[in-house]
């Protein structure tokens, strides 16, 4: 298939392995342990597991699987607070299929549709405003929900809506600015990160220059990679060049997608309708500043939170979760004490169980590494 | 016999299951006419002949199945067929020549009688390909909302000849891993129809009864462990249970798996995996090494096994488990999905 198949070449994937492992060999033998390369995004960890990249590299580079998965984040007192609007008398609630299983404090909105709400999958927020043009004596309600990927619809949809009058349609918005978060990761204390795969179609939208305090402030390089495995093959391959000649530079892999100064039509909507919220909770991490956005005063008729009263209740992830140590690195999905066991994705516990892009559930699911590496015939879980 | 009665108006209504002249006359009018009226007067039950059966294997085959699809109507098949199809198929894979077949028919009110005629004449024509008989049914006619449309349940019964074994739990290591064509056809077609995607999907559901292919397979390849047909969780979930029941691994290749160019498209845009796809008309079978060759061979020697290909191999090793030889050269686990493939955000 055509631009799909150039992306997925066995030869040239070998190639650049073996690259890869040359410069890890070369930077090994100065370090007391493997190169930890964090990729952000969970795209970029669905790509890793789903290729099984992760058992074609070297032993000296490992790669932690970070935050960005929207829908792991979560945090379980915002699911509850969807549940509380969709209760509203009236309401369509509508939301993305991936949010659906993420566990709420007592029920998840899988549950809560077989219970009886009117709990709708959409595949844009545009087909959420559709549902409110079809239903005008019902109020639909949109979940946005997901980094600057999928901002900027939810952002033109509301502008659409006010320019059509639109009176029954609202978002409940979580959506999510990725550098407040690649901050608290490198806050962290006993980070041991040592690059960064940087989001590839977060980077469409807001562009390169973002992520410039990465390399410049906390002095690691970061690659703005693509989600074909020869891709992310050839970001880690820059990575861990920079890293060998001593290199702390923001790079473009992605340059077929992303320009430097992103996507401006799509900024000047999240500007137009988005403020930072001062502070925002995510699952796993713990309360992170500036790190939500929410809508504007000026669109508050289009505010789910200014119509409809969110109990906004905080709740604790459960104890044994290690999601936390998980997301900075300092565990691998199955160091953790509860997974496959307490947590696995029919019932997860920790967000990163969740998702497919949960690092977690991409480990649990497609086997990755696993304890013993090899043959995954021969091992057992 | 008497003439067949008519029915009148153009939608059902509740009165079409009250038991009374008017369920007569959608009987007589949809149905007896679509399927054919019996030698004999309508009974309540379908009179088989032992003998028949005696004669041609030494066990029955006996399978049911529910069907409900939205939309009814899709390309390259309706529920009707499905209903038929879907039976046949179970038996088929058992070895089983399929013979006769029930179909209950939940209606909700409001349905068009249009469409459940041109749903009864597919399934009278699907019957004929498939070689079975339609030879007892039910109809009930539930209010608005009770049921979404039109649901169908078709109970099937098959002669299974005399020395045939297969079972899911007999695969062996070595044994080769066959498909017969084009996966994930079935549950792209279905989602293109849905309309919710606002795709315009030029891909057909592969719904066919496969009880000449499984002839034609067992001729060739006598030694086939197993068969199953891999509709619901697609070829991944069939290939999970087999290695469960035989306690053994298997290895997909992912580069050997046959998918249709749309129905990868439509996967890659949508983040869907056409391993987990549902088909209506593909078979998985497990092989012998040694027949692989010729299984493959005959199959793709009828038309609903053109594209027939060998997707893996039974390994020794960590049993139950299914894992896949990526494009890249890397190993991942394919494991059984624990609800419904859901898109991915972004």
């Amino acid at each position: 298939m055509k631009y799909v198949d150039e992306f997925r070449d066995r030869d040239r994937a070998a190639a650049l392995i073996r690259e890869i492992a040359h410069v890890v060999e070369r930077i090994a033998a100065a370090r007391p342990r493997p190169l930890k390369i964090m990729e952000v995004c969970g795209g970029h960890t669905h790509s890793i597991f789903r290729y099984g990249l992760e058992g074609l590299l070297p032993a000296g580079l490992e790669l932690v699987h970070g935050p960005g998965c929207p829908v792991c984040v979560l945090p379980i007192g915002r699911v509850d607070d969807c549940i509380a609007i969709a209760e509203h008398p009236g309401v369509i609630f509508a939301t993305f299929g991936d949010a659906l299983r993420v566990p709420g404090s007592r029920r998840s909105l899988l549950q809560a549709r077989a219970d009886g709400l009117d709990i709708r999958t959409v595949y844009s927020p545009a087909d959420a405003l559709a549902l409110a043009h079809a239903n005008p004596e019902r109020e639909v309600v949109f979940f946005g929900l997901g980094f600057e990927t999928t901002m900027p619809a939810t952002a033109l949809t509301i502008l659409a809506a006010a320019r059509d009058g639109v009176r029954n349609f609202s978002v409940f918005c979580n959506h999510i600015p990725i550098v407040p978060t690649v901050k608290a990761i490198l806050d962290s204390p006993g980070l041991e990160l040592d690059g960064f795969l940087g989001p590839g179609h977060v980077s469409t939208v807001i562009g390169t220059a973002p992520f410039e305090f990465v390399a410049r402030h906390y002095r690691r390089p970061l690659v703005v990679a693509g989600f074909e495995p020869l891709d992310v093959l050839q970001a880690l391959w820059m990575v861990v060049l920079q890293i060998e000649q001593g290199r702390t530079e923001v790079e473009n892999q992605y340059a077929r997608a992303v320009a430097a100064g992103g996507n401006r039509q799509a900024l000047a909507a999240i500007a137009e309708v988005y403020e930072l919220r001062p502070f925002f909770e995510w699952r796993g991490l713990g309360s992170i500043d500036h790190s939500g956005i929410r809508i504007r005063p000026a669109y508050a008729a289009f505010d789910a939170e200014a119509r409809f009263a969110v109990p906004n209740a905080r709740i604790a992830d459960p104890v044994a979760c290690q999601c936390g140590e998980v997301l900075k690195g300092v565990l691998r999905p199955y160091d953790c004490k509860v997974f496959g066991a307490a947590c696995t994705p029919e019932t997860p516990l920790g967000a990163l169980m969740v998702s497919t892009e949960g690092a977690c559930a991409a480990a649990y699911t497609y086997g990755g590494r696993l304890r013993t590496g090899g043959n995954l015939l021969r091992v057992t879980r | 016999m008497t003439a067949l009665r008519q029915v009148r108006g153009t939608r059902v209504s509740l009165a079409h299951g009250g038991g009374g002249k008017i369920m007569k006359d959608l009987i007589d009018d949809v149905f007896v006419r679509a399927f054919g009226a019996p030698d004999g007067p309508l009974e309540d039950q379908a009179r088989l002949d032992l003998a028949l059966f005696a004669q041609a294997g030494d066990r029955l085959a006996f399978t049911t199945d529910a069907y409900v699809v939205d939309p009814l109507v899709f390309p390259g098949g309706d529920i009707g067929a499905l209903a038929v199809y879907g039976t046949v198929n179970d038996l088929a894979v058992g070895g089983a020549v399929p013979r006769w077949l029930s179909c209950a028919l939940v209606i909700e009110e409001g349905m068009e009688i249009e469409l459940l005629r041109r749903i009864a004449r597919s399934m009278a024509a699907a019957a004929r390909r498939a070689g079975v008989a339609i030879v007892t049914g039910d109809t009930k006619v539930v209010g608005h909302g009770a049921c979404d449309k039109l649901f169908i349940t078709t109970t099937g019964v098959g002669e299974i000849p005399r020395g045939r074994a297969l079972s899911c739990s007999a695969a062996r290591p070595g044994d080769a891993v066959l498909v017969n064509g084009w996966l994930g056809d079935h549950g792209a077609a279905i989602l293109g129809a849905r309309g919710d995607l606002r795709i315009d999907s030029p891909v057909e559901s592969d719904c066919a009864p496969l009880h000449e292919l499984v002839e034609i397979l067992l001729a060739a390849a006598p030694g086939t462990r197993c068969l199953r047909d891999a509709t619901r969780g697609g070829v991944a979930t069939v290939v999970n249970e087999i290695a469960s029941a035989s306690d053994v691994a298997i290895e997909l290749d992912e580069a050997a798996l046959p998918v249709r160019p749309e129905v990868r498209g439509l996967c890659e845009l949508l983040g869907l995996d056409p391993l987990y796809l549902a088909n209506e008309g593909k078979l998985v079978a497990v092989v012998p090494a040694g027949e692989a060759d010729a299984a493959i061979a005959a199959m793709a020697a009828h038309p609903l096994g053109l594209r027939a290909a060998a997707i893996g191999a039974v390994a020794a090793g960590a049993p139950g488990r299914v894992a896949m030889r990526t494009v890249m050269g890397g190993h991942r686990i394919v494991d059984m999905l624990v609800g419904d493939q859901l898109p991915r955000i972004c």
